[in-house]
């Protein structure tokens, strides 16, 4: 990258990195149809996946029914066989969601005419797109794609989104997520396992203007009630937050901080401050951790998804003691067991993020700056929450738990960081 | 039979995997269970051991490698092994995190844990040990070294590194020490007191301090070395620092020395900085047969108990010594009434002060030499035609008198022989003497007056009652004609000059860094003494490829 020139020493080069991410106040903006905001989804049958680019024969299960789900969804088939048919026929083209400014949970399969949060840096002005969360159980990003699947992303079409877009554009500005998410971190949500207070907090903040909509009193009755069911509504957001904040950093085009973690089943890919949109990969490995009656280990699916955008900003695993309650997806799992996942990803995080302030660790801030560097020198591989997906395609979620980073892919980028600045081994 | 395996990606400190290797060793089916990392150390151990197996040819310092000897010859008991050592160590990571200090990984984490941290513990295996006692000291931090296998190289390059930034490096194979009561490593629980004690020996350190505890004294600290510091390679450089260390620290009011006998020349220097320090020195050099007894304030001993009694000794003498007028750069006067009390006298501050006896002691001068004179009073000289001093005190009390014009002398010595046959109260007869005295010379002219009593409670003259006499004229009673040169020697002594700050390691309240064994982090805790663990590894975990691009990537 040409800027690297402009900065000294990478340590600089982070320090302005990390600027830009101290900087960023994304604010929850709008809610619209996925193919308004991302061009890519305009043209023929294109299709959002998680993490590093994957091709059909190599998705695992979930992210393989989600693109049945989302075949159905648009209309491209009529049943799931059809649509396996077209799938398999590279008649779908796949690209990343990274790759458009767009972040996807678990498969992260987006389609057209899914809505997206619309996510604006009120900074630097960049934005970021994050489908709705739908909620638990039998759910698409988990890869179910039949029956109450298709009912529910109707109606997220037709009614929630609509409704939301117009609550927003009663509010000033968008949602402020940074001073939200500064309060629902003191009430024990790190943002990624946990996302109950934040979602409250929303709920709160939205309700007053989703009652001033046009919509019907029924609709907003389905709206207000679905926001107060769905504890993890808020994952999405924060995701497309994060998003938000760490491509403000990108910009720098320099240093060794992380500014990307996605999983796609396969691979886990990271990009780096300095090395521009480059994927460093490595294999994925697979989560352990609790699981709902009747699934065992067995049934886990590799580690998958752009939800660890959370972490590579510092929150989700690395922000374990301000949710000490979600340690039991450790197993054992106590207090002492958050503390000591926070601790020692501080060893890895090269600063602290001033606006999330941590009671419960003594308000220290949480973490910021992940730097490849330090991932490489100590053996410390990003530890990350992360809900489980069955195995095959169509079943969905069947536990959460907890998954680290492979060091292979921070190995390799420290590699592409050597050659570029010159330096041999 | 012997099965083995290595094991990869667990690292562990060698006292954690003896412990696992002795547990399993006791299982059944098993005659020995070994567990170490596969360092080249480690792999001639197994060679040494009968323990080898060339499963072994490929281990890295980074692998664990486990051997098993055993009657059964199925492979598959190596297997079985890996788990127990895998759950071990998992159980004891778990019992870890019950810790009540906090863990670091780098030691850039346990800097940002305890940014006041002024010394770091290494016992991470001797040849890791360079890097992190490097990133120590470059921060500014003292370093103590239990673990032994450090290369002399290394060990030079930190100490000069250290000296030229005034730190200490205690070690390399440093086994014990206490900075400010707290215990470093193997360390007993010494109470305070005025003796610092500075080693290049780890159990002979700790007899001494038990020795001083047991003989109702403590220390201020007590400085480990290592037991290379005192070679012609490392010339001492720990030893010299040490000893500046509590040189500047004025708590310290007497510094006892232990160590093997150095080379020569090493010798030379750190006997030359005990000289300068100038506060009493009690040096033990292991081994090393003594001839001189004394050297100014340095003191030399045979003995760990010898060591520990005289500095207890002489801490004593130095808190008296404190509360006497000063008479500094004065002479010593002895008066005796008994002939070898005057020669024991005489042979010991001529030894003290470095002084030649003559053979020939005219007019019962035992000693008359430096300005000082130690005299017999029951020579010829002065009992022709008189009682002996013994029974008429007279002569003594004159020559007491006459003392008030003869400014030079300091310190007066005297002694006080009871029993049968003697004056019945010698005491009385002193104190009128020393009273008329100190009233002639006046406060400007201050004398310290020291007194042997030889006699018993059970003697007609009630030793209780005559030392109650002599005290209360604040006349000095010692112990023994030894004990009262001591104290005179020290009272003449020019005082050392105060200098400033002691160093802050000895000034700060401890705050310790400890890196590798866990239960050193333990046992300071205990002893409410500010830790960070910092769980050590090999940077990249021993990649060296990935170290050397880590170091260039700035």
């Amino acid at each position: 990258m040409e800027n690297s020139a402009l900065y000294e020493t990478l340590n600089q080069a982070n320090a302005a990195v990390i600027a830009e991410i101290k900087k960023a106040r994304p604010h929850l903006v709008d809610v619209k149809p996925a193919e308004d905001c991302i061009p890519a989804l305009r043209e023929g049958r294109t299709l959002l996946h998680a993490g590093p680019p994957i091709e059909w024969v190599d998705m695992t299960g979930p992210m393989q029914g989600a693109v049945l789900g989302a075949s159905l969804f648009e209309g491209w088939a009529k049943s799931a066989d059809e649509a396996e048919t077209l799938a398999a026929g590279g008649k779908i083209r796949f690209v990343p969601c990274h790759d458009n400014s767009a972040v996807g949970p678990m498969g992260g399969i987006t389609s057209a005419h899914m809505p997206v949060l619309v996510v604006r840096n009120a900074e630097q002005g960049n934005v970021a797109y994050c489908n709705l969360n739908e909620g638990i159980g039998k759910v698409m990003r988990f890869g179910a794609f039949e029956g109450e699947v298709q009912t529910r992303l109707a109606w997220m079409r037709d009614v929630l989104a609509p409704v939301l877009s117009e609550a927003l554009a009663r509010i000033e500005g968008g949602v402020n997520l940074t001073t939200l998410m500064a309060q629902a971190i003191t009430m024990g949500d790190e943002f990624h396992q946990r996302n109950i207070a934040a979602s409250t907090l929303l709920l709160k903040t939205l309700a007053a203007d989703i009652v001033g909509t046009a919509a019907s009193l029924e609709k907003k009755q389905e709206v207000l009630s679905f926001l107060g069911r769905t504890d993890q509504f808020f994952l999405n957001v924060a995701m497309a937050y994060c998003k938000c904040v760490m491509d403000a950093g990108a910009t720098i085009e320099a240093g060794t901080i992380v500014t990307a973690m996605a999983r796609n089943g396969r691979d886990f890919g990271i990009r780096v401050s300095g090395l521009g949109k480059r994927w460093f990969t490595a294999p994925v490995n697979t989560p352990v951790g609790l699981f709902f009656t009747g699934y065992s280990q067995d049934d886990a699916n590799p580690d998958i998804g752009d939800s660890a955008i959370t972490e590579t900003l510092g929150i989700g695993a690395a922000a374990m003691i301000a949710a000490p309650g979600v340690t039991r997806f450790l197993g054992a799992g106590g207090f002492a067991d958050a503390l000591e996942i926070s601790e020692e990803m501080r060893e890895i995080f090269i600063d602290t993020n001033p606006v999330l302030q941590i009671p419960t660790w003594d308000f220290q801030a949480a973490c910021l700056g992940l730097d490849v560097r330090r991932v490489v020198e100590t053996g410390i591989t990003p530890l990350i929450n992360t809900g489980i997906a069955h195995r095959k395609a169509g079943i969905g979620q069947v536990g959460a738990g907890i998954v680290r980073a492979p060091l292979g892919c921070f190995e390799k980028a420290l590699e592409a960081l050597a050659a570029q600045q010159g330096i041999k081994a | 039979m012997l099965h083995a395996v290595l094991i990869n990606g667990i690292f562990q400190d060698s006292v954690t995997l003896m412990v696992v290797s002795r547990d399993l060793s006791a299982l059944p089916k098993v005659n020995r269970v070994s567990v170490m990392m596969g360092t080249p150390a480690n792999k001639n151990v197994f060679r040494e051991t009968g323990l080898w197996h060339a499963a072994f040819e490929v281990a890295t310092p980074n692998d664990l490698c486990l051997v098993v000897d055993s009657d059964d010859n199925d492979p598959a008991i190596a297997g079985a092994m890996a788990e127990q050592v895998k759950n071990r160590l998992a159980e004891q990571a778990r019992t870890n995190r019950k810790a009540g200090y906090p863990l670091a990984r780098t030691w850039r984490r346990a800097r940002q844990l305890l940014p006041e941290a002024n010394l770091a513990l290494i016992s991470v295996a001797g040849h890791y040990v360079i890097e992190p006692a490097r990133q120590a000291l470059e921060d500014g931090c003292n370093v103590m070294i239990f673990s032994d296998n450090v290369s002399l190289e290394h060990e030079l390059e930190l100490k000069m590194s250290a000296r030229e930034k005034g730190l200490l490096v205690m070690g390399p194979d440093c086994g014990t020490a206490i900075v400010n009561k707290a215990p470093l490593a193997f360390a007993n629980r010494v109470p305070s007191g005025p003796i610092a004690v500075v080693g290049a020996s780890g159990t002979g350190t700790q007899e001494v301090t038990c020795q001083i505890a047991r003989l109702g004294s403590g220390i201020t600290h007590a400085l480990g070395l290592g037991g290379r510091d005192l070679s012609e390679r490392i010339g001492g450089i720990s030893a010299l620092t040490a000893l500046d260390f509590v040189a500047q620290d004025s708590a310290s009011r007497v510094i006892a020395f232990v160590s093997k006998p150095p080379s020569p020349a090493v010798k030379e220097r750190i006997l030359e900085a005990m000289k300068n320090i100038g506060k009493p020195v009690v040096a033990m050099f292991l081994g090393e047969r003594v001839i001189q007894r004394n050297m100014g304030n340095i003191h030399f001993t045979q003995t760990l108990d010898e060591t520990a009694a005289l500095a207890v000794e002489l801490a004593c003498i130095d808190a008296h010594v404190s509360s006497l007028p000063d008479v500094s750069n004065s002479s010593i006067c002895g008066l005796y009434c008994g002939g070898t009390l005057a020669a024991e006298a005489a042979f010991l501050l001529a030894e003290n002060q470095g002084i030649e006896l003559d053979a020939a002691h005219p007019d019962g001068f035992m000693l008359h030499s430096g300005g000082h004179r130690i005299i017999d009073l029951g020579d010829d000289a002065y009992t022709r035609g008189r009682p002996h001093p013994m029974i008429d005190p007279t002569p003594r009390n004159d020559m007491i008198r006459a003392l008030a014009s003869d400014l030079s002398i300091g310190v007066l010595l005297l002694d006080v022989v009871l029993g049968y046959g003697g004056h019945m109260d010698p005491a009385g007869e002193i104190v009128t003497a020393v009273a008329a005295l100190r009233a002639a010379r006046g406060e400007q002219a201050p004398i310290v007056v020291i007194a042997n009593l030889t006699g018993t409670a059970d003697d007609p003259q009630d030793r209780g009652e005559q030392s109650k006499k002599l005290e209360e004229a604040g006349i000095l009673i010692a112990e023994s004609v030894r004990s009262a040169i001591l104290i005179a020697a020290r009272a003449i002594s020019a005082q050392p000059a105060q200098t400033g700050e002691a160093p802050a390691l000895l000034r700060e309240a401890p705050a310790i860094v400890n890196i590798g064994l866990r239960s050193f982090a333990d046992d300071l805790l205990a002893n409410e003494v500010k830790v960070v663990h910092e769980q050590w590894e090999p940077a990249a975990g021993g990649n060296e490829r990935m170290q050397r691009l880590l170091a260039q990537l700035n």
